[in-house]
């Protein structure tokens, strides 16, 4: 890595730590766009990476929430009890039961939707194109509607988590610091595996599947692990939501398709699908767009975002990164025979 | 010589069309064997069957004594027995370097082997065969911006990286320039001899496949129709007719 790289990193770590002290005011907003990150960088997994674009991704950032609370309560409650909304008793968690619970819940619900998602893929995987997206798309649905009938999940109600017990300001840094670093983990793991011959591989899936086939690379077992990580860090991510939301239900919040799991999608194509860094420069533009069209344009927001999207479909379907790509394509290493060359060879 | 492939009575159709009807032939470990006929008489359809890229209606294909019609087709490549497309296939939006690391050979592969880097041995097998087929000097252009004939070199390059036992090349010389078709003759003598691989070829151009095979077939409509040396072949009154009565 070259010195100027190092110190790009450097600043960029640097002020990542330093964000929630810079700007007090908005911290919780700083934690949502590591959120937004995490959901777009493990959505580009598949959807940019390996070519298989996903419109249930959500599926595992609800199911995350709910498997973070339900670990974290029935390690000290019967769930039951706790859910039954009928019963006024107040169940309260010590700091250490809290932050146990937060990281047994959050290690466990990652694990699980990693699990889920190599167990079902190989009923999405046969699907392609528009039907793996319909396809996901239902499960995220019909995921939502199935859990707000279960009584003991707190059915349509949702769950209220334990709350945390000290300082209001330092329970936003906790949080911030969370999805940050969670974050930041990602952002390393991906540069550093789509540098193997496993990130290789689910290139070339997207590439050719068919040649990839011929080839002898194992296309099933490449895409049901592909998308079992990015469900273990979205299933992560949405139990850390849980202990920030403090109250969640199955349809808007957990099992959001129509927001978080459609806006993931949006950051990435805002940012260029296929390439590291435009998911996350995607989810920052956004989030910036987002947060100032909900706060300055409320009841025409949809209509903006709805405006954003086609813009992007229509005039930037590569996205940011694409674009400079197109621009610069010797800053991404890509050299193309120049015409003379070609004429005289 | 022993036997590497075996097809016997194989048949196939697409709705009416007999694509392959009761085919056997055998292709000898070490040859290189040929596979022509006129348009549309199934020998695409033949090595599809062949690499488990649809079922066979009846028949049994073995290789090296194992019975492969019910496996799939990364399988049967993982087995050693790989085909080029006669559309060919490359990555396109990758260079020349990327697409031959992505054709290194998943056989013994385990998924933590998966989780590492090329090593700079595959670096240098991949660049010494780009020099090879002669796109050395081309390694870190765009495959898609390459000439078809260049990328159908490049597609014999990357089933090269991939060290199978036998490759089945769907029409190796269409489209290449002239010029350059002995040169792609003695790469794949050379691949056949110094690698050690087994070519079986479909091929239309007549002195390509006379100057190369040990043994050919000829199918004329879905059907076996004549079968020996090159020059058996080339004074094969039914084999002229067949093409004759074709173009
Ligand atoms: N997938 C398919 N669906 C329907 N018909 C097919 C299919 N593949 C091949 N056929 C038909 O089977 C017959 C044999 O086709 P095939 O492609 O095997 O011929 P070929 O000998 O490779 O011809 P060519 O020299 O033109 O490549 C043709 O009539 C073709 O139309
Ligand atoms: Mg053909």
């Amino acid at each position: 890595m070259s010195m100027r790289k190092l110190a790009l990193y450097g600043a960029l770590l640097l002020l990542t730590v330093a964000a929630p002290f810079l700007f007090p005011a908005y911290q919780t907003q700083l934690a949502t766009l590591w959120l937004m990150i995490i959901v777009a960088l493990t959505w580009d997994m598949t959807g940019g990476q390996m070519g298989y674009n996903s419109l249930g991704n959500i599926f595992f950032y609800g199911t995350g929430m709910y498997v973070g609370a339900v670990i974290t309560i029935t390690l000290y409650f019967p769930l039951a009890e706790y859910t039954d909304a009928s019963r006024s008793e107040t169940f309260t968690f010590t700091p250490e039961m809290y932050f146990t619970g937060m990281v047994l819940g959050t290690l466990g619900a990652g694990l699980f939707c990693a699990l889920s998602a190599y167990a079902i893929g190989p009923l999405f995987f046969g699907l392609r194109g528009p039907y793996f997206a319909i396809g996901t798309l239902g499960l995220a649905i019909a995921a939502g509607e199935i859990v707000s009938n279960i009584d003991i999940l707190g059915g349509g109600q949702g769950i209220s988590m334990p709350v945390y017990g000290g300082d209001f300001e330092v329970f936003k840094k906790i949080i911030y610091y969370v999805f940050a670093a969670m974050g930041v983990v990602l952002i390393v793991f991906l540069s550093w595996f789509y540098q193997t011959r496993f990130g290789k591989a689910i290139n070339a899936i997207r590439d050719d599947e068919e040649k990839a086939e011929a080839m002898g690379i194992h296309t099933l077992r490449y895409k049901l692990v592909t998308w079992a990580i990015s469900a273990f860090f979205v299933g992560m991510a949405g139990s850390i939501s849980a202990f920030q939301l403090i109250h969640f239900e199955p349809l808007e919040t957990a099992y959001q398709t129509i927001n978080l799991g459609i806006f993931m999608v949006v950051c990435v194509l805002l940012g260029g699908k296929g390439t590291l860094w435009g998911p996350v420069i995607g989810a920052i533009l956004f989030h910036v767009f987002k947060e100032v069209t909900w706060n300055y344009l409320l009841g025409w927001q949809w209509v903006a975002l709805g405006a954003l999207i086609v813009v992007i479909v229509v005039f930037f379907q590569d996205g940011l990164m694409g674009w400079l790509r197109h621009r610069k394509p010797e800053w991404f290493g890509i050299r193309v025979e120049s015409r003379e060359a070609r004429a005289s060879a | 010589m022993s036997a590497i492939i075996e097809v016997s009575h194989v048949s196939k159709s697409f709705g009416g069309v007999k694509a392959n009807e009761d085919i056997s032939l055998t292709v000898e470990k070490g040859s290189i064997t040929g596979l022509i006929g006129p348009n549309g008489s199934g020998k695409t359809t033949l090595f599809n069957s062949i690499v488990g890229y649809h079922p066979i209606d009846s028949g049994s294909i073995r290789f090296e004594g194992r019975e492969i019609s019910k496996l799939l087709v990364p399988e049967i490549a993982r087995l050693g027995l790989l085909r080029t497309f006669q559309q060919t296939r490359i990555y396109g939006k990758m260079n020349c370097v990327e697409n031959m690391l992505i054709s290194i050979p998943h056989r013994k592969m385990t998924l933590l082997e998966a989780f590492r880097r090329n090593t700079p041995e595959e670096r240098e097998r991949a660049e010494h065969l780009l020099h090879f087929v002669g796109l050395y000097e081309k390694r870190w252009l765009q495959a898609g911006s390459l000439s078809f004939g260049q990328q159908k070199l490049l597609e014999f390059a990357m089933a090269l990286m991939n060290e199978p036992t036998v490759l089945l090349l769907d029409e190796p010389t269409a489209g290449i320039n002239p010029t350059l078709i002995n040169g792609l003759i003695d790469r794949l003598k050379h691949a056949n001899r110094e690698f050690g691989i087994t070519l079986f070829i479909i091929e239309h151009n007549m002195r390509v496949i006379m100057n190369m095979a040990d043994r050919i077939y000829c199918l004329a409509h879905g059907r076996l129709l004549a079968e020996g040396t090159p020059e058996e072949i080339q004074n094969d009154q039914r084999v002229i007719d067949a093409y004759l009565g074709a173009h």
